[in-house]
């Protein structure tokens, strides 16, 4: 009893739900996958449904999908400007599948598949080579010229170019390390606070305040960071399309 | 009731809400503000700290297919603490609190073109 309440770290075990494999590749479909599913279905369901009457005055619903829509849609204006606007589609799908992974991670039992550096890296170099291919698209070779910073003497050259390069290519990784650290730190925090309620019987009156406030405080981090991740996004789009 | 007056056309009434909303401001010191300010404190924390292990997974990697011994997992760890803060340095000017911020801030970016 005592030693399963002090395993805070058991929430994020992979559990092979329906095992498959092609040729030496694990292609299981694990509960990670079942909460994307959902997470996709929920996102799905909230959007659809919410536009189902179209109504002028719009309802509860309709004005909460009608939100993250206007929300996003600002994102982009603000930060990339009209000519992201074709982008639109991917920065939602990005947002919102974040926002609702990390959203129902909140949920009890639930499993929270953006706290696997997996996924979330996965997701930040789907966003690295897109926002690389873009630029080429958009400015062909000139594009190179990104990583030769302006007004710098020819000499200092040498030195800059490499520090731009890594510091480009250093972007999908604090993409990914940021949301994979803020959801599991703040996951692992609740079950340890929640351990010390268990344990401390009539004294765990005190962890379980915290782990109320906590709660609150994981709820505003599991919206920071989905926002975090789309405007990074966007502003990594922007400094494609717009060389400076 | 008889002379109500027509259904205000839409289009009307976009422009004069347009008229009427006021140029958001951006303070930063605002309450609204508190969420954005602490997602740029995490994002600058981890911009720092990951350049420099980018730069030594790099190095690291270089070392291990040329055989050059430790120099440019070094090198590569002094570019990256570099990549590091030049990071940091643009994440915070985008902010308003960079030399050049006050002509050249995200907002005007947007108005650059079409």
């Amino acid at each position: 009893m005592a030693e399963k309440a002090i395993d805070p770290l058991h929430q994020f075990e992979i559990v092979r739900l329906i095992p498959a494999k092609i040729g030496n590749l694990d292609v299981s479909f694990t509960n990670a996958s079942l909460w994307m599913v959902i997470a996709i279905a929920a996102v799905t369901v909230f959007l659809v449904g919410g536009m189902r009457r179209q109504a002028l005055i719009p309802g509860r619903w309709q004005s909460m999908a009608e939100l993250s829509y206007e929300f996003i849609a600002g994102m982009i204006q603000d930060n990339v400007g009209s000519s992201g606007k074709k982008f639109f589609p991917f920065i939602f799908t990005l947002f919102m599948f974040i926002l609702f992974g990390n959203m129902m991670g909140m949920v009890p039992y639930s499993f929270t598949f953006t706290s696997h550096i997996v996924v979330t890296f996965a997701m930040a170099f789907v966003v690295f080579i897109g926002v690389t291919i873009v630029g080429f698209v958009y400015h062909g070779a000139h594009f190179l010229s990104f990583f030769v910073p302006k007004g710098v003497p020819k000499v200092m050259l040498l030195l800059m170019v490499p520090i731009e390069v890594l510091s480009y290519l250093t972007r999908p990784v604090s993409l990914s390390i940021r949301l994979f650290a803020n959801m599991m730190a703040g996951h692992t925090m609740l079950k340890v606070f929640a351990a010390f309620t268990v344990m401390l019987g009539i004294f765990g009156v005190a962890p379980l305040a915290i782990n109320v406030a906590l709660t609150g405080f994981e709820f505003l981090v599991a919206f920071l960071q989905a926002y975090v991740f789309t405007v990074l996004t966007c502003i990594y789009l922007n400094d494609a399309i717009h060389l400076h | 009731m008889a002379n109500e007056p027509p259904p205000p056309n839409l289009d009307d009434i976009e422009r004069r809400l347009k008229q009427a909303r006021p140029e958001p401001v951006r303070d930063g010191a605002d309450a609204a503000d508190r969420p954005r300010a602490m997602g740029m404190a995490f994002r600058v924390s981890v911009e720092l700290v990951s350049a420099p292990a980018v730069g030594v997974g790099l190095g690291w990697l270089i070392d291990y297919w040329l055989g050059t011994g430790p120099w440019a997992m070094v090198v590569m760890f002094f570019l990256g603490a570099a990549a590091g803060m030049l990071n940091v340095y643009r994440a915070v000017e985008g902010l308003g609190f960079g030399r050049w911020s006050k002509d050249q801030g995200p907002k005007d970016r947007t108005k650059e073109e079409d």
